[in-house]
């Protein structure tokens, strides 16, 4: 089980003055959102966050070490981040993309064993994309492709999940599918941590809640005492209306 | 998993032994496989002395010049497309050759010959390579397609000179010149620098494949999962510059093998770097074999450019295999 926290972080977007330093603990079995609208930087914290990005100033830890001072592969094998956009390299198959989660784990000379092949299958299996696993990735659809990101971080089994719009292009069936996942590495004990553009999945999955401005102000705290129509209009700069189903609230953009 | 690789490498193999067989055999006398098979073990009841000097001292040298080459160039093409993720990376196209090329015919037309040419090709392909590089890395970082804009760029200045280097010359070099720019394995002297550095990538290589692998989905995805991207790009980009240059320094300008054997490999064998890497060696190495041979045998005495019969063999075949492809 691992910690992530950050220390006076500020990171860094191009074109911005300053913001609010961060410090954010994400303990394990904890579901983090973050919200906030285009531009504000959601993106690159969470980059931030998995060591891809250098921060403006203060730093991230992964259990208490700064984490530039730690070596990528042990990185690795605790944090996995799903990208929101993916680039595309050159083709492979399903299977191929899935197993390479288990590249932290295999030293130089190894290859992938059956048991690194068993939990590519099951990840595949549980994304509900198995039946594709000899198809390039480069032919299916962007909610299946979406699928086959989040198996192959399933597949690297962190310990800290970094999820980018986790549930971009997906139906309605597999979102709730894969934040029903997220709830399940966080009831297992590992921390989530999730950009949300749906403020309704934020409050129906999460139990804290991150407030990116775009001038890089930032609140956070539980869910509850995050998610109040007042902060949210202002973060968003649209009216809503809140009712409530199922003992949720259930946020609703109104005109004017 | 074994087999998966060990059978297409085994092959591959065989190709490459036929081919360095046929190497030996064909020429303006015919050897047949029995007296080769006298020379190579030392039976001097078969092997007249003779076969024993074309063999050895003429046929294998030049063979075996031309199985490294070969190698070194493919794999050399194979690494610059995974850097770039490219399918149209190659080091030729990278500038690498011009460079050497200016390097060579400046050496020509000072008069110079035989090792001056050599070093001189090869520090015109590591001042190419390391020009390409400073420019497209800029005062940002660098992108792969700014890296191969910037190469393509470098490479058709290059020509220019070239072209003009060659109008400027007199007309006795010209036929060394151009010899020398379509590729010629008449130059190659000793076999085993090339051999050996292709023998030492290989090994290098192949514990390197996996990163290959992950790093050829994107160079952000390859750091979330523990790769050490920029690093493993540098040794890249180096070792990719520092193979052609071998090759080119052996050989002259040989085009097309470096895009060609990655490609046929990939459409035939898929995309795991492990297999297609050594595989590139060996098949990269059987294709300048057989057009080096025929390349000596087709009009003899006379001799053809090797870079021609490459051309010649490879752009039919490729296009079958892509046409073939989807």
């Amino acid at each position: 089980m691992s910690v992530l926290s950050t220390h006076d972080l500020i990171i860094d977007v191009p074109g911005r003055e300053s913001g609010t330093p961060l410090n954010i603990t994400i303990q394990p079995g904890q579901r983090w959102g973050v919200l906030g609208p285009n531009g504000a930087g959601k993106t690159t914290l969470l980059h931030t966050l998995a060591g891809l990005h250098a921060p403006r100033s203060g730093e991230v830890r992964l259990d208490g070490q700064p984490m530039h001072q730690q070596h990528r592969r042990y990185i690795a094998q605790r944090l996995g981040l799903i990208f929101q956009d993916r680039q595309d390299g050159f083709p492979a198959s399903v299977l191929e993309t899935a197993l390479i989660g288990r590249h932290p784990y295999l030293s130089a000379w190894q290859m992938e064993g059956a048991a690194d092949y068993q939990r590519a299958e099951e990840a595949l299996q549980r994304l509900d994309v198995a039946h594709l696993r000899d198809r390039l990735v480069s032919t299916l659809s962007g909610g299946e492709r979406q699928r086959v990101a989040i198996a192959t971080v399933l597949t690297q089994a962190p310990s800290v999940w970094l999820a980018d719009e986790p549930t971009n292009h997906l139906d309605l069936h597999h979102q709730s599918s894969v934040m029903t996942l997220m709830a399940e590495q966080a009831a297992s004990g590992h921390a989530v941590m999730m950009c949300l553009h749906d403020l309704n999945l934020a409050a129906r999955w999460c139990d804290h809640v991150l407030l990116l401005y775009p001038n890089g102000e930032a609140c956070w705290g539980t869910r509850d005492s995050m998610l109040v129509p007042s902060a949210l209009e202002k973060l968003y700069r649209q009216r809503l209306t809140v009712v409530e189903v199922d003992g949720a609230p259930v946020f609703v953009p109104i005109n004017g | 998993m074994l087999t998966r690789l060990g059978l297409p490498l085994g092959l591959l193999l065989l190709a490459a032994l036929g081919a360095l067989l046929v190497a030996l055999g064909v020429g303006s006398a015919q050897i047949s496989p029995a007296q080769i098979w006298a020379v190579v073990t030392g039976d001097g009841e078969q092997g007249d002395a003779l076969a024993r000097i074309m063999v050895l001292e003429l046929r294998l040298p030049r063979a075996l010049s031309a199985f490294a080459v070969g190698g070194l160039l493919a794999v050399a093409g194979a690494l610059m497309q995974v850097l770039l993720r490219n399918p149209l990376a190659d080091p030729y196209v990278l500038g690498l050759s011009g460079g050497a090329s200016i390097g060579a015919l400046a050496a020509m037309l000072a008069g110079l010959g035989g090792l001056a040419i050599s070093s001189s090709a090869f520090g015109g392909a590591l001042f190419s390579t390391f020009l390409v590089f400073g420019l497209a890395h800029g005062s940002g970082s660098w992108t792969p397609s700014r890296l191969l804009l910037t190469g393509v760029v470098v490479a058709a200045g290059w020509g220019a000179v070239i072209t003009l280097m060659l109008a400027l010359s007199p007309a006795e070099r010209l036929p060394g010149m151009l010899y020398w720019l379509m590729g010629d394995l008449s130059y190659a002297r000793t076999p085993w620098p090339p051999l050996l550095l292709l023998l030492a990538t290989c090994v290098v290589l192949i514990p390197l494949g996996r990163s290959l692998n992950v790093l050829a989905r994107g160079p952000q995805q390859a750091a979330a999962l523990g790769v050490a991207v920029k690093p493993l790009e540098w040794c890249i980009y180096v070792a990719a510059s520092l193979l052609t240059a071998a090759a080119v320094t052996t050989a002259g300008s040989i085009g097309f093998v470096g895009l060609v054997v990655p490609h046929m490999l990939r459409l035939l064998l898929g995309n795991d770097q492990r297999l297609i890497l050594p595989a590139c060696a060996l098949a990269g190495g059987t294709l300048l074999v057989l057009a080096d041979t025929l390349a000596r045998t087709m009009i003899a005495p006379e001799q053809l450019p090797v870079g021609v019969i490459t051309a010649l063999l490879g752009v039919p075949t490729f296009l079958f295999l892509l046409y073939r492809s989807r």
